[in-house]
């Protein structure tokens, strides 16, 4: 059983639910991130999403393409962040998932990362653009390394590609909030609740929800009616108006305490 | 579909005034992503766009060039893809579009076909067009695919040439990767990050291609080379001076090449180049950089 297995069954036995916070890795540097990483995960963060930069973000709006075009400015790259996953393994067991596009893993090449990944302790990868359709060869040498491919269902998803998607998913599921890219909104949909119940009849997996997410209101209404949250763009906004300031991390980490106890 | 808007991509601007002309014909809000730079250079058929009733919409990111006005275009299709449909401008993105804007512009290669056999009794030895995304060159190719002693050459922009590492020709020189939903030839960096373009023509001007010309060349069908962007305005002039036609940036390479050929022809020899877009859009670029 790997971490993240095991968290959504703590989680369930105390009746709680999971809260995810992405970050991109290496915004604004890959020192931020390694003490973000140390800090969300002492204030009780469930599980953390890290973004691998990538040039063309087709799924991510303005402010995570613009967290991934400073990272890259930085030059940070896949291998720095499978280091900083080593690294930070050594003071805490908090499950990480790696999230990137498909380009970045095929040139590095599947098997030498989904290895590599395995070796520094990285517990699941969630690709935006690699259908399932698409990702045989990946999700096969993942599930050798016991590693989770989260897979990805959203509002205009078909019944029977659901079906399919909850077959193959592993870890969690993350559902989609909005047809759209990455980015706050003011509310959520009116379908959500609906949509998330047609999902809990194909699957027992847990089904956690982001895009969109940046207030306590819609945390509080995504725990009545999914397994977890995912948060991303609202903290990378938080970082990015913190740049430059020495309290960023503690700045960023209250703004999450404050969103997860909500 | 029952969609009201459509949404294009466009780097030279035909694809974008083309899509107006059939959204203003059907009555359809039409919308159309467009690199700042491109739009710079381009200033004709942005014109148009607007005068057709379309909303060009500038990207600004990247390289402010068709890279970024796919992306751009994508990020808008998938947040309103329930009123919206995108007719992609190119042989590119996710399937079934390679393959659907393949099929549309196969029109120029059977005609070129019933045309040349009729007037010449048979088939041409070579064919040869530029390449960007390549649909213009998939069109004259593809219904010429089973002749097998038709010779496939589509020409890249080697843009400032490859020292520089500006340029688009990506066949010649790129490697493989994953962009805009298709596995094709694509410019790189080692960690797979999309390298940036640049050809003094918009419409070649992107770093990938169309996954059925990489298709074409692994299977050797076709040959791809490079034209770099001095080249291309010669071949324009070219053209112009002698058949009286002023091609566009885009097949100016082509034309070109028709000069490196020179040595494998003969009189006798039959030649279709595919003259994609029209010259007028270039003339701005086309006089600061020749001077004339």
């Amino acid at each position: 059983m790997n971490r993240i297995e095991q968290k959504f069954k703590e989680l369930k036995k105390q009746n709680q639910k999971a809260f995810i916070v992405f970050i991109t890795a290496g915004y604004p540097s890959l020192d931020i991130t390694y003490k973000l990483i140390l800090e969300f995960s002492k204030v009780g963060v469930d599980i953390i999403e890290l973004g691998v930069p990538f040039s063309d973000p087709m799924a991510d709006g303005p402010i995570i393409q613009e967290s991934s075009q400073a990272a890259l400015k930085n030059k940070i790259n896949i291998t720095h962040i499978l280091n900083l996953v080593k690294r930070v393994r050594d003071k805490t067991r908090i499950p990480i998932c790696l999230m990137t596009y498909y380009n970045p893993i095929f040139c590095f090449g599947e098997k030498r990362f989904i290895e590599a990944a395995s070796v520094c302790g990285v517990d699941g990868v969630i690709i935006p653009d690699l259908p399932p359709e698409e990702g045989d060869s990946l999700i096969k040498l993942s599930r050798r390394h016991h590693l989770d491919v989260v897979c990805f269902i959203s509002p205009t998803t078909s019944i029977e590609r659901m079906k399919k998607i909850c077959a193959i998913a592993r870890g969690f599921i993350y559902y989609v909030t909005f047809t759209g890219v990455t980015g706050p909104r003011q509310n959520l949909p009116s379908d959500l609740a609906g949509n998330l119940r047609a999902i809990k009849k194909h699957t027992r997996k847990p089904v956690c929800v982001g895009f969109g997410v940046s207030d306590s209101r819609q945390v509080r209404q995504i725990y009545k009616i999914a397994d977890g949250v995912i948060v991303g763009s609202a903290i990378v906004k938080k970082i990015k108006d913190n740049i430059g300031n020495p309290d960023l991390v503690q700045r960023v980490v209250n703004f999450v305490k404050k969103l997860k106890e909500c | 579909m029952q969609k009201r808007r459509i949404i294009a991509e466009t780097g030279a601007g035909q694809h974008g005034v083309a899509t107006a002309t059939v959204a203003a014909m059907f009555g359809l809000e039409c919308d159309i992503y467009m690199g700042e730079e491109d739009m710079r250079r381009q200033r004709l058929n942005v014109f148009r766009m607007k005068l057709l009733g379309a909303r060009v919409i500038p990207v600004k990111s990247g390289s402010q060039t068709l890279k970024d006005a796919t992306t751009e275009a994508l990020r808008d299709w998938v947040s309103n893809v329930r009123t919206t449909h995108y007719i992609i401008g190119s042989v590119v993105g996710p399937h079934p579009y390679p393959m659907m804007v393949r099929d549309f512009q196969s029109v120029i290669g059977r005609e070129a076909r019933r045309q040349i056999l009729k007037k010449e009794k048979r088939l041409p030895d070579y064919l040869v067009a530029c390449v960007g995304g390549g649909s213009n060159a998939m069109g004259l190719f593809y219904p010429f695919f089973k002749d097998k002693k038709v010779k496939f050459i589509g020409v890249e922009a080697g843009g400032l040439g490859f020292s520089s590492g500006k340029h688009a020709a990506t066949l010649v020189e790129g490697s493989v990767g994953v962009l805009h939903g298709s596995k094709s030839g694509l410019l790189e960096d080692k960690f797979g990050q999309v390298k940036i373009a640049h050809s003094i023509a918009a419409g070649l001007d992107y770093p990938g291609v169309g996954p059925e010309h990489a298709y074409y060349k692994k299977i050797g069908r076709a040959n791809y080379v490079a034209v770099d962007d001095q080249q291309a305005l010669e071949g324009l002039r070219l053209l112009s001076e002698i058949e009286g036609i002023i091609p566009a940036l885009e097949p100016a390479h082509a034309i070109f090449y028709l000069k490196k050929l020179k040595d494998k022809i003969n009189k006798n020899s039959i030649i279709i180049v595919c003259l994609s877009g029209r010259g007028d859009k270039d003339t701005d670029i086309v006089a600061e950089k020749l001077r004339l």
